[in-house]
């Protein structure tokens, strides 16, 4: 589990996080939502130790995590896996070099046991005969995919997804969603996922933090937040005409 | 105080790339592929370079020397010691700082801005290490046997340019070569190289991990990096000549 207390982040005087505090359970798609600028990434950026929190603490199975030196950090970011927005798979190595990279970097593993570990990665996301490709040859849903297969390599206990659908079709998107969600509950993961697309709050949602002007405004599951009467709430999921027809 | 707050920056960014190593066996790895990519890769322009430069310093030199008194072997000579003691050390490196620095700075800005240091980060990766640590090794090792090269082809171009236009007999410029030949003017080349080609790795590395932004910034991270580094190519040029030179 990941908990969040009271964690504050100030940029130029401007409190951008404001006394945030959350539970991420494990084995659980949690779902991060809010508008543009509400303040998500800069929640997840705190979470994962990319930027420091100015106030509160960050605990990943009740070990301080914000407390720590970068040193101390190494063993707790080993056991996270990170999907980034642009994916961030590394230009200059292939598929195979990119999913083998964690294992290069901390294991003693053979080269053999390597290939084993990356072709099992790959499977699992579904991608077939794309080892000796570059990022720069494969679609935008082939290089989720792959950072998919890298974040899982090392068999991460905590797992980070940044807008993990941003410039995906609707159909590659659900793709994305379930695989997420299958290999959280397949290997018991804590999952935060940062969104603003419905369909992944409705399909995959398991526990759902809405974040509104750097506040934890709400929390709960995907069942309650469309029966919610949260104005702010409200307006952020029935933001299009045509949810709004549905729901009347 | 911004200069000092870069510099205190700059500091702690290279405290970070000197750790040790995560692992040796990636990290001796990746010293062989930038050697390659930085070092190797340049022997194309430094080898033209040279060989013209070393012409040229004959040429202008031959021009200079109208006064018959003045023995012809000191066209090789006075082409000897501009080219050890100035030119390949120091115009070869300014060059570099152009090639090398702006593709470091724009290799590691362009992974800064599309994440690729913060994935790095987030596997536990010290990313100043494993992205700038390599490149410093691989330039500071390799960068004075390619100034070598470069003496080697400027005399080379010299000799060629003088024997050729009849400037000079082949046994006269090879005569002013080996004329007063101190060791110790190499070393001191080589201790510039060495020198400079820290400057560059470790300036354009700085430049390119602190790029926020866009394409946009990549590319003026890229220009501040060739900038910065020569003039401080220039300023220790004239520090390390003053103390090793006396």
């Amino acid at each position: 589990m990941i908990e969040a207390r009271n964690i504050s982040k100030v940029f130029n005087n401007r409190k951008v996080l404001k006394n945030v505090s959350a539970q991420f359970e494990k084995g659980k798609a949690n779902l991060v939502i809010g508008q543009s600028g509400s303040g998500k990434t800069v929640l997840m950026k705190c979470l994962v130790g990319l930027l420091e929190v100015d106030e509160g603490q960050v605990l990943y199975d009740n070990r301080n995590f914000s407390g720590m030196t970068l040193k101390e950090r190494r063993p707790i970011r080993q056991e996270i896996g990170m999907l980034f927005q642009g994916a961030a798979l590394f230009d200059s190595l292939t598929v195979e070099e990119n999913v083998m990279f964690p294992l290069n970097m901390f294991t003693d593993k053979s080269l053999e046991e390597k290939r084993e570990r990356v072709n099992f990665c790959l499977n699992r996301v579904d991608i077939k005969n794309a080892n000796c490709l570059y990022p720069s040859e494969l679609s935008g849903g082939m290089k989720k995919r792959v950072a998919i297969a890298r974040a899982i390599s090392m068999n991460p206990q905590y797992l980070f997804c940044d807008e993990p659908n941003s410039g995906l079709d609707p159909k590659t998107s659900i793709l994305i969603d379930n695989l997420i969600s299958e290999i959280t509950k397949e290997y018991q993961i804590t999952t935060v996922i940062n969104t603003h697309d419905m369909n992944s709050v409705i399909e995959i949602g398991d526990r759902i933090s809405f974040i509104y002007h750097g506040q934890l405004w709400w929390q709960g599951t995907n069942a309650e937040i469309l029966h919610t009467d949260n104005k702010e709430i409200n307006d952020f999921v029935y933001a299009t005409e045509l949810l709004r027809k549905l729901k009347k | 105080m911004k200069i000092f707050s870069q510099i205190g920056r700059y500091s702690l960014l290279m405290r970070r790339a000197f750790a040790k190593p995560d692992k040796w066996s990636v990290y001796f790895r990746q010293t062989l592929v930038e050697m390659d990519a930085l070092c190797i890769d340049s022997l194309g322009i430094i080898a033209i370079i040279s060989l013209f430069m070393g012409a040229v310093i004959v040429i202008q030199t031959a021009y200079n020397m109208t006064a018959q008194w003045i023995p012809r072997y000191d066209i090789g000579f006075t082409t000897k010691e501009s080219l050890v003691l100035e030119f390949c050390p120091t115009i070869i490196s300014l060059i570099l700082a152009g090639k090398v620095g702006s593709r470091i700075a724009s290799e590691i800005g362009t992974m800064r801005v599309t994440e690729q240091i913060d994935a790095l980060e987030i596997m536990g990766v010290n990313s100043a290490n494993y992205l700038i640590l390599p490149k410093i090794t691989a330039c500071v090792l390799l960068n004075p046997f390619l100034i070598t090269i470069s003496m080697f082809l400027g005399l080379i171009g010299g000799w060629s340019i003088a024997v050729f236009t009849g400037i000079v007999t082949s046994h006269d410029f090879i005569d002013g070569i080996q004329m007063y030949f101190v060791p110790f003017e190499v070393f001191y080349a080589l201790i510039k190289t060495a020198v400079f080609a820290y400057i560059i790795t470790s300036i354009a590395g700085y430049q390119g991990y602190f790029t926020r932004g866009g394409a946009l910034e990549v590319g003026r991270a890229s220009t501040r990096a060739v900038v910065h580094s020569s003039i401080l190519i220039i300023l220790a040029n004239l520090v390390l000549t003053q103390l090793l030179l006396k």
